[in-house]
């Protein structure tokens, strides 16, 4: 039945049912604007009317504001086109009516004039039409002349006809609305005035609703579904402010009759587009606010249907039920117990019954997440009903159960009229889920998966899981552990995996339940160890768990459990620190546990299996092994302490999983192989790879943890172990000492820990970080070397002997064998005693050590010393200098090695002489001999030189002392050495001539210098042997006498007699006195043959035969190397001198001084020269001669003012030689003579030279 | 008033979780928990875009017979949640607006606090005594 606004017509009864089908036909054809009071948006408006005939009944009476049998309209129709017929009888219907209306106050009147061309012809004789429309208007409307209208034609399908209708459309329509606004803000006038009586004693909700749902039939009528909402949403909210106020002690009266109790729970109809049965007990005051809250929904749901928003339904059924009973609560109305649950149940199924009822599939699948919120109400529901009629019960229900189930039941009353036919009303699936457990199972099966399936559609995994675990309690409470078990995993799992540690405790504590009754005995012993260790839970409860772990402890088979839940690794010490010990050392390790239990555990065994690798850290030895200890030591630590990252406390096991795990840094230092000088540093992460992984938080759901069980535990039976024995572990911490096996070298890593108690075995089967140790063996090794920085030669120096036993034992008896060398003797002291010291670097002990010689070995017998000890002690040695002037680097052994570079390079830059002494040694522990290097400096260098006066001769010794070290020097003797027996006739005196001062001390870098005059009876011999010797103590010998120790120097000297002696004078020019600046004056040089060539000498020297004279050739230079001197003429020459004692040559040359002042004289150098028949080897020497002399002259620069012409430019060898025969070999050479052989006289001397007086001017630049 | 106040960390696990009746700790946990699936449902409904002018209050996450569930997610995608007793009708949206502010600001106290781990569970008194503040005082 559809409501429509009623518009009543009055007159020709007959004319108007002609014309109704086409009238309502085209009413509502077009839109019409609803200009609305109260601000309200204006609204396009299809209209529709129930048009009923005139009766004066359906006019209201004074007070019945009933709105939907309201005549809105009232309409009169005539086709009167007669003025007789008008009169007589149209008139007076119409004055009928019209004063009917008046009497009613109803003002919404038209008049309709239905003109036809038929009837017009038919009476020709009539006035004209208009007449009658005059009339009418004339007597009826007096202003309101658009309240009579004319329809012309309506039945034909002609343009005026339509034009005629169209305006009679507009106009009724107009009229219409004309009247709806009237009335309905008429209306609402009157209702606002009620409401605002509320709070008068008399006041009733229910009045008051039926007036404003008046109001919303209307609009619902008017297809205004928008605003009839908005009626029954104020409606609900204002009950709902009584119900809250009433709540908060402001009590309506009316209120009182929905506090009554609750007597039916039928649950929401929402089949009807208004149940009357409801309304009816609401207008009777009669209603419960379950009816009310009823009535009101269906009501809005019926409208919100015809809005097309379902999901609104949903949504706000869900509020409207949860408000229920919080309303019931609050109002403290009785309701049987269940009876809420009922109603609710039936109400959830009821609206999605009706939304399945409007939609399609699709939609409703896509709209899952507004459904699924009442699927899991009515779930809820359903399962506190079943709990509550004892239908899960394993026993079924007892009748008391079965009382309370039919006093639910009748509170439901008769099913609906609607739904008696259909199979699956909620009636119905209520009625049947209480009558029997097993169509309970199977409805609240149903509802369930529905319920997990669409929560899973829309991702939402953990409302699914809290409904699996619902489930999975019904499993358990109906005794099926079976299929509880994959419910209660699949929660436990994803609790352990986003750490909520509470569910955690409780879903595994169901758990163990199920796994018990399942008897998975191994399942169920980890869940019990876990919830022994379960911080959550009481110590009773804990001490339950922890029975049950030693029950099973005493019986049956071996079961391996997880480690986690018994205990947590802390740390791990090792003792000593580093880690690496030698092979069969001692070493502990500490690990701390803390035990999880709730009381004290015996553990019978704690073992850990080792892997064994052979890694290189093994054979490398103790340097190499330290080395990568200090480069990975687990958690930097360099005292040996392994931490173990601990997960929060209340994330539980399973939150390492999302924690980021915490840096783990190290020092890294690179060091050169070479040594060990540092060539960087820095800070390496180590667990870099897991810190930079993405971590996906979606997925940690997913991801299987130790939540349930660890795979498989496995024992695995290393060969090696770490093992503690009965052992009682404490609540919390607890520590434990194992010892290390150090049988093999190698690497040792632990693998995994187990504990056993009884039977069951707790096993960790990854102990991170790793944790290892190294065991080491180590070759004995022997070095020496030196206490000093360096050793000197010469005096006695103590070397350190250092033995690292390895793996070798010194036994009584050992002995090491040097061998001796005659340059380096070992001096060994009655008091020698060695050191023995243990790995770790501690002292053990100090034993005698006896030192035996023989003449070639010396034995040094060793003290037992036990394996990976070292033995040090201290031996003098002295490395005898080698008497003879030799070049640095000469090693006395082939074969041996520079042991290595003096590390102080200016030591090495002040030209120490160095021997490098070879040390065979053999050692007990080998049968091939140890070659040992030692590096000797010796402190002094010696340098002689001789000196000359005349024919006087001295011999100078310069000794440096180059040696870091202060001496003592004494006794500087210089001899000479007969060796040669033809010269033995020779008698010399070799005198020291300032040798009072002696000892003398000689400070590092010092030098001291000894001159001895010598003197000679015959002939000097051309080569002379001497030695020079003095003794030499460190200043910081205590015994002075014993300590000095010889110093020999040998040389030879050659050619040292005077062969010629030079003498130069410089004389003025002629009528001079001095030498002026700028004036030649001339430079007379003479040579002087001092001796008679000795016949040796004459061997040597080039000498020629002219006319039985013999003769040398000796060449002069003039050269000035200070430029203050011009040389000019030629500046060299060669003589001819005869070999005869006191020959003299005369040389006569010109110089010009260029400066005043007293100049030194100008250099002259004399050279053998020797033709070129000489031997050609040292043919390059005069070549380089030569170009010295080219250079030389070059060099001078000739002075623009000397007189160029004269300058005999080039006195090269080419002119020299052209003066002489040529013997058809250009290449003459020029030999120098040995130091000694000439005596230059003139050496040193100079000459006053004064400036020229005048023509000079002098520049004086001031700056 | 709350009757449970939750913090949660990004990863989902509780940071901090207080409840006025301990004996019904567990329901709220459960409860907590379950919300989470409609916050993360609502912090993706928001789309990507949006992420960064989004606001942070999430409103009422689901109601229960029993209680209002409301959630706010910080930036960081640390969330709260305030678990309210439905019979507590006076309770109004900007008060419980102004609770997940209060929350939020004390939650930065404890962030900025240079001793606190990022990731541990809250134990700052000052935390704990506004949340406290913020409980129905138990009777």
């Amino acid at each position: 039945m559809e409501n429509k606004p009623i518009v009543t017509c009055a007159g020709d009864q007959s004319l108007f049912t002609s014309l109704y089908t086409s009238l309502a036909q085209q009413l509502p054809k077009e839109p019409m604007e609803w200009r609305r009071s109260y601000g309200r948006a204006p609204k396009m408006i299809h209209l529709e009317a129930n048009f009923v005939q005139f009766k004066e009944e359906l006019l209201p009476k004074d007070g019945n504001r009933a709105l939907l049998t309201f005549p809105f309209l009232h309409i009169y129709w005539t086709d009167c086109c007669d003025t007789e017929m008008y009169k007589v009888s149209v008139k007076d219907g119409m004055l009928r009516w019209q004063s009917t209306l008046r009497l009613h106050g109803s003002v919404d009147w038209l008049i309709v004039v239905v003109e036809s061309e038929a009837k017009k012809k038919n009476k020709t004789n009539i006035l004209p039409r208009t007449s009658i429309v005059d009339k009418i208007r004339n007597d009826f409307c007096n202003k309101q002349s658009d309240r009579c209208v004319v329809l012309s034609d309506p039945l034909k399908e002609s343009s005026r006809s339509q034009d005629s209708w169209n305006s009679f459309l507009t106009k009724l329509r107009t009229l219409l609305l004309m009247s709806f606004t009237k009335n309905l803000g008429r209306f609402e006038d009157d209702m606002r005035t009620l409401r605002e009586k509320r709070t008068e004693p008399g006041w009733s909700f229910c009045d008051y609703f039926m007036v404003q749902e008046e109001l919303a039939f209307v609009f619902e009528m008017l297809q205004q579904f928008e605003d009839a909402l908005v009626q029954y949403d104020e409606l609900d909210a204002l009950f709902t402010q009584y119900v809250l106020n009433f709540g908060a002690g402001d009590g309506a009266n009316w209120l009182g009759s929905f506090c009554a109790t609750v007597k039916r729970w039928s649950g929401l109809l929402l089949r009807r587009p208004i149940d009357m049965e409801k309304r009816e007990l609401i207008q009777r005051g009669e209603a419960s606010l379950l009816d009310l809250r009823s009535y009101l929904f269906s009501r809005q749901c019926t409208l919100l249907i015809f809005l097309q928003r379902p999901w609104e339904v949903t949504q706000r059924a869900l509020e409207l039920l949860h408000n229920c009973v919080q309303e019931l609560r609050l109002l403290e109305v009785s309701v049987v117990q269940g009876a809420l649950d009922c109603w609710v149940f039936l109400s959830c199924l009821e609206v999605l019954h009706r939304i399945e009822g409007c939609c399609d599939r699709a939609q409703l699948e896509a709209n899952c997440s507004h459904t699924v919120g009442l699927w899991t109400y009515a779930t809820e529901k359903l399962k506190s009903l079943g709990y509550l009629c004892g239908l899960v019960a394993e026993k079924g229900p007892t009748s008391e159960d079965l009382n309370r189930t039919v006093d639910l039941l009748a509170g439901l009353g008769e099913e609906r009229p609607e739904t008696v036919n259909s199979l699956q009303s909620p009636y119905k699936k209520l009625n049947e889920a209480l009558s029997s457990v097993e169509a309970f199972e199977k409805h609240y099966l149903e509802l369930s998966h529905a319920a997990m399936e669409m929560y899973r559609a829309i991702g939402r995994m953990r409302s699914s899981r809290l409904i699996g675990k619902s489930l999975a309690e019904f499993y358990m409470k109906k005794g099926d552990p079976e299929r509880a078990e994959g419910f209660l995993d699949d929660s436990l799992r994803s609790y352990v995996a986003e750490g909520w540690s509470l569910q955690v405790t409780h879903t595994r504590k169901q758990m163990a339940e199920c796994q018990k009754l399942l008897q998975q005995t191994e399942d169920y012993l980890q869940t019990s160890a876990l919830l022994a260790g379960d911080a959550n839970l009481t110590e009773e409860e804990r001490k339950h768990f922890y029975q049950v772990i030693l029950t099973f402890a005493s019986q049956a088979p071996t079961v391996a459990l997880s480690m986690a839940a018994f205990a947590q690794l802390r740390q791990m010490q090792f003792s000593p620190p580093g880690a690496v010990v030698h092979v069969g050392a001692a070493l502990q390790l500490e690990l701390r546990v803390r035990c999880l239990m709730p009381v004290a555990v015996q553990v019978e065994q704690l073992a850990a299996t080792l892997h064994f690798s052979l890694e290189q850290g093994g054979a490398r030895g103790r340097a190499g092994g330290t080395q990568r200890r200090t480069g990975q030591g687990p958690q930097g630590q360099g005292d040996g302490v392994v931490l173990f990252p601990q997960g929060s406390p209340l994330a539980g096991a399973g939150m390492g999983a999302s924690l980021p795990p915490a840096l783990e840094l190290y020092e890294m230092q690179d060091r050169s192989p070479s040594d060990s000088s540092l060539n960087s540093t820095g800070v390496v992460c180590k667990n870099m790879h897991l810190l930079l992984r993405r971590h996906d938080s979606s997925a940690s759901l997913d991801t299987p943890t130790a939540g349930a069980l660890p795979a498989a535990v496995a024992v695995d039976d290393g060969a090696q172990m770490l093992r503690a024995r009965d052992i009682t572990l404490q609540p919390g911490d607890n520590s434990i000492l194992f010892t290390a096996p150090t049988g093999e070298p190698g690497s040792y890593t632990l693998r995994q820990l187990c504990g056993s108690v009884g039977r069951v075995q707790f096993v960790q089967s990854h102990i991170y970080p790793v944790v290892q140790y190294e065991v080491y063996s180590q070759e004995p090794q022997l070095t020496i070397e030196p206490l000093s920085d360096n050793l000197l030669a010469g005096i006695p120096q103590k070397v350190k002997f250092t033995i690292a036993t390895g793996h070798y034992s010194v036994k009584k008896g050992d002995a090491l064998q040097l061998s001796n060398t005659d340059s380096m003797p070992i001096l060994h002291s009655s008091c020698c005693s060695a050191t023995i010291l243990s790995s770790t670097g501690e002292l053990v002990g100090e034993r005698a050590l006896s030192v035996q010689s023989s003449e070639k070995v010396t034995s040094i017998s060793l003290p037992p010393t036990p394996p990976y000890h070292t033995l040090e002690f201290q031996l003098e040695v002295l490395c005898h200098i080698p008497p003879t002037p030799f070049k640095p680097d000469i090693e006395r052994l082939t074969n041996g090695e520079v042991r290595h570079r003096p590390k102080n390079h200016s030591q090495a830059d002040s030209g120490m002489i160095h021997i490098d002494q070879k040390v065979s040694i053999d050692c007990p522990w080998s049968i091939y001999s140890t070659l040992i290097s030692l590096t000797f400096y010796v402190p002094f260098k010696a340098k002689h030189s001789i000196l000359s006066a005349g024919k006087r001769k001295y011999i100078q010794v310069c000794l440096q002392n180059v040696s870091d070290t202060n001496f003592h020097l004494a006794d500087p003797v210089l001899t000479e050495l007969t060796d040669r027996a033809h010269t033995s006739s020779l008698t010399r005196s070799l005198t020291h001539l300032f040798g009072s001062s002696f000892p003398q001390t000689v400070c590092s870098q010092q030098s001291v210098f000894c001159l001895w005059e010598m003197r000679w009876v015959k002939h000097l011999p051309l080569c002379l042997q001497c030695a020079f010797s003095a003794s030499f103590a460190p200043v910081s010998a205590s015994d002075a006498h014993t300590a000095f120790k010889p110093y020999r120097y040998e040389f030879q000297l050659d050619r040292v007699s005077t062969l010629y002696s030079l003498k130069a004078e410089i004389l003025p020019s002629s009528g001079d006195q001095h030498c002026r600046t700028g004036a030649l004056c001339g430079l007379e040089v003479s040579i002087t043959r001092q001796a008679e060539p000795s016949e040796t000498e004459g061997e040597e020297e080039e000498s020629t035969e002219i006319e039985g004279l013999r003769t040398t050739k000796l060449m002069y230079e003039v050269v000035d190397n200070s430029s203050n001197w011009a040389v000019c003429g030629k500046s060299s020459g060669v003589v001819s001198m005869p070999v005869a004692a006191s020959a003299t040559h005369r040389v006569q040359m010109e110089v010009m001084p260029l400066f005043a002042g007293h100049l030194p004289f100008p250099d002259i150098k004399v050279f053998k020269y020797l033709p070129h028949s000489a031997v050609p080897a040292i043919q390059p020497d005069t070549d380089s001669c030569l170009e010295n002399d080219t250079m030389s002259l070059l060099d001078k620069g000739l002075d623009d003012q000397g007189d160029t012409a004269s300058i005999r430019s080039r006195g090269s060898i080419h002119s020299v030689g052209s003066g002489e025969q040529q013997r058809g070999l250009p290449m003459p050479r020029l030999e120098p003579f040995s130091p000694g052989q000439v005596f230059y006289w003139s050496q040193g001397r100079q000459v006053l030279v004064l400036p020229v007086t005048d023509d000079h001017v002098m520049e004086v630049n001031v700056t | 008033m709350a009757v449970c106040i939750a913090v949660i960390a990004k990863e989902n696990y509780p940071l901090y979780i207080r409840s006025v009746p301990v004996q019904n700790e567990l329901k709220f946990h459960y409860t907590v928990h379950t919300s989470l699936d409609v916050v993360e449902e609502k912090i993706s409904a928001v789309g990507k875009a949006m992420a960064d002018q989004r606001e942070l209050y999430l409103g009422l996450l689901y109601p229960t017979e029993d209680y209002k569930v409301y959630g706010y997610v910080t930036n960081s995608k640390v969330k709260f949640v305030i678990v309210a007793d439905s019979s507590n009708t006076s309770l109004r949206d900007n008060e419980i607006r102004s609770m997940f502010r209060k929350l939020h600001n004390s939650f930065t106290d404890v962030m900025c606090n240079p001793f606190y781990n990022p990731g541990d569970t809250i134990q700052s008194k000052a935390f704990d005594s506004m949340v406290s503040a913020m409980m129905v005082q138990a009777s």
